[in-house]
């Protein structure tokens, strides 16, 4: 029991590291979640109240879709090499592994969430300066909810060598959490910040089922 | 030559012995037909397209029963790591698959006559959209390449976690929509007194969905299990070529851990 909020804090320092030294995910899941916004724009059309009333959508959008990308990447660079066979030799580990890698893929979307947002902000004209700090920790309740099926299922993608799986299973099963975030979002930029309170507690729950879930299970994905 | 004779003999036995139940579920069928077209009458309101229910309801009542299964089957593939309730999940799942298919086809049916329209933003109809896409899922998972066993459990926790999101994924969209707006369509055929024939009708065509589904459940897991036993047609023989010693020492009995 101990040994897992040391691998934890291992595997999240070490993939935050790899971030910090290889830049993936700013240099292209950031473009790409940029690059889903602005096809959003075309196909919403240039109208200011209709981009405004549907930006939170958008937003939570294109980072889910930028996750799935994270997501495949995380699991990719262990799976070179044996890598995560090794992260494994620790005996006991492999609830520690998941939630590392939750914790730096959590880390790495909240920056991409509120960098798209503030972009979405900008574009769109979605009014975050009402309630900035609801804002933010909305953003992180939601990337939580994310990485914690992410991280789950991004392991299937690796094991069984084929990309394909990740977006089936991960958008049916991030869509409660999608849906929660989305609202508490929309609820903070409409000046309604008990709403916003409501869902981001709803919010915390899913997260907290999840990642209890994962913890559960993640071992079993490993094994053999 | 040998092999294929002898697997064509086991699939014979296992055919033969899904003949009863096969032929039961088809007599219910026939029955629960002629009681849902010709003895029920056409609903007041609604008229003949109310008969789809006959269809709706059931298939919707295997689909639940069938992802239920499914849940069971997963969590006793994690325990015990059994090849056959992988194989009866599998079934279950396919099963399930369908039959929500059928109901959201059918469902639309009965909206594009009941409300003009072929879908609406209705919560249980996203929700049941939601249910099929995750054991379409479970199903992808299942079809992953690699060693029988690994794939198996893989895909057995891909069945636990849809079963722990059914309730999450159905009061998520509860929520979403009641708190945009008030649910305006009802589904009238579900709340309101049915004459005893409609109900009489329902009922068998229920039993006649429930055996049907277990036929096909038992028939289509037996072919699952012969074609990934001992006896190997050639297209299992190449996708499990990975590791077929641990796929014959772990699939009697379970070792010694």
């Amino acid at each position: 029991m101990s040994v897992v909020p040391a691998v934890m804090s291992a595997v999240a320092a070490k993939d935050l590291r790899m971030e910090a030294r290889g830049r993936h995910a700013a240099s292209s899941v950031m473009p790409f979640a940029v690059t889903m916004l602005l096809a959003f724009g075309f196909a919403l059309g240039p109208d200011r109240p209709l981009l405004a009333q549907t930006a939170a959508g958008l937003l939570w959008l294109s980072a889910t879709f930028a996750a799935v990308d994270l997501f495949h990447r995380a699991y990719r660079t262990e799976s070179d090499d044996g890598a995560l066979g090794g992260l494994l030799l620790a005996p006991g580990a492999a609830g520690g592994v998941y939630l590392g890698k939750a914790a730096a893929a959590a880390v790495q979307l909240w920056l991409l969430v509120v960098a798209t947002g503030l972009l979405v902000a900008l574009l769109f004209g979605l009014p975050v300066t009402h309630h900035p700090l609801l804002l933010l920790m909305v953003a992180a309740a939601g990337v939580v909810g994310l990485s914690a099926i992410g991280s789950l299922f991004g392991l299937l993608t690796v094991l069984g060598r084929r990309q394909a799986a990740l977006p089936v299973l991960v958008l049916p099963l991030v869509s409660p959490v999608l849906i929660a975030a989305i609202r508490a979002t929309q609820a903070a930029v409409s000046g309604d910040p008990g709403q916003a309170a409501g869902w981001l507690s709803v919010l915390a729950a899913f997260d907290a089922a999840f990642l209890a879930l994962g913890y559960l299970v993640y071992g079993h994905l490993l094994e053999d | 030559m040998r092999d294929s004779a002898h697997l064509s003999a086991h699939l014979t036995h296992r055919d033969r012995r899904g003949v009863p139940l096969g032929l039961l579920a088809s007599a219910t069928a026939l029955v629960a037909a002629l009681l849902a077209l010709v003895v029920a009458p056409p609903d007041a309101l609604q008229g003949q397209a109310q008969r789809l229910m006959y269809v709706h309801v059931p298939s919707a009542w295997t689909a639940f029963l069938a992802f239920g299964v499914v849940s069971v089957t997963s969590l006793a593939t994690l325990v015990t790591d059994g090849r056959r309730a992988a194989a009866v999940g599998q079934a279950a799942a396919e099963l399930g698959v369908a039959m929500t298919g059928l109901t959201l086809a059918e469902g639309s049916m009965w909206g594009h006559s009941a409300w003009g329209a072929w879908w609406a933003w209705d919560p249980r109809l996203v929700s049941t959209a939601l249910l099929f896409l995750l054991y379409v899922g479970y199903l992808a998972a299942r079809a992953l390449p690699g060693d029988p066993r690994r794939v198996r459990r893989r895909a057995a926790v891909v069945g636990a976690c849809a079963f722990v999101q059914v309730p999450v994924v159905h009061f998520s969209v509860l929520w979403w929509r009641s708190l945009h707006q008030p649910p305006t369509l009802l589904r009238p055929e579900l709340s309101a007194p049915i004459a005893a024939s409609m109900l009489v009708a329902l009922l068998v065509s229920l039993l006649a969905f429930s055996l049907g589904g277990l036929w096909y459940v038992r028939r289509r897991s037996a072919a699952l299990l012969g074609s990934a036993a001992g006896h190997r047609s050639p297209a299992a023989e190449g996708a499990a070529v990975e590791a077929p010693a641990r796929e014959l020492a772990t699939s009697p009995v379970r070792g010694p851990a």
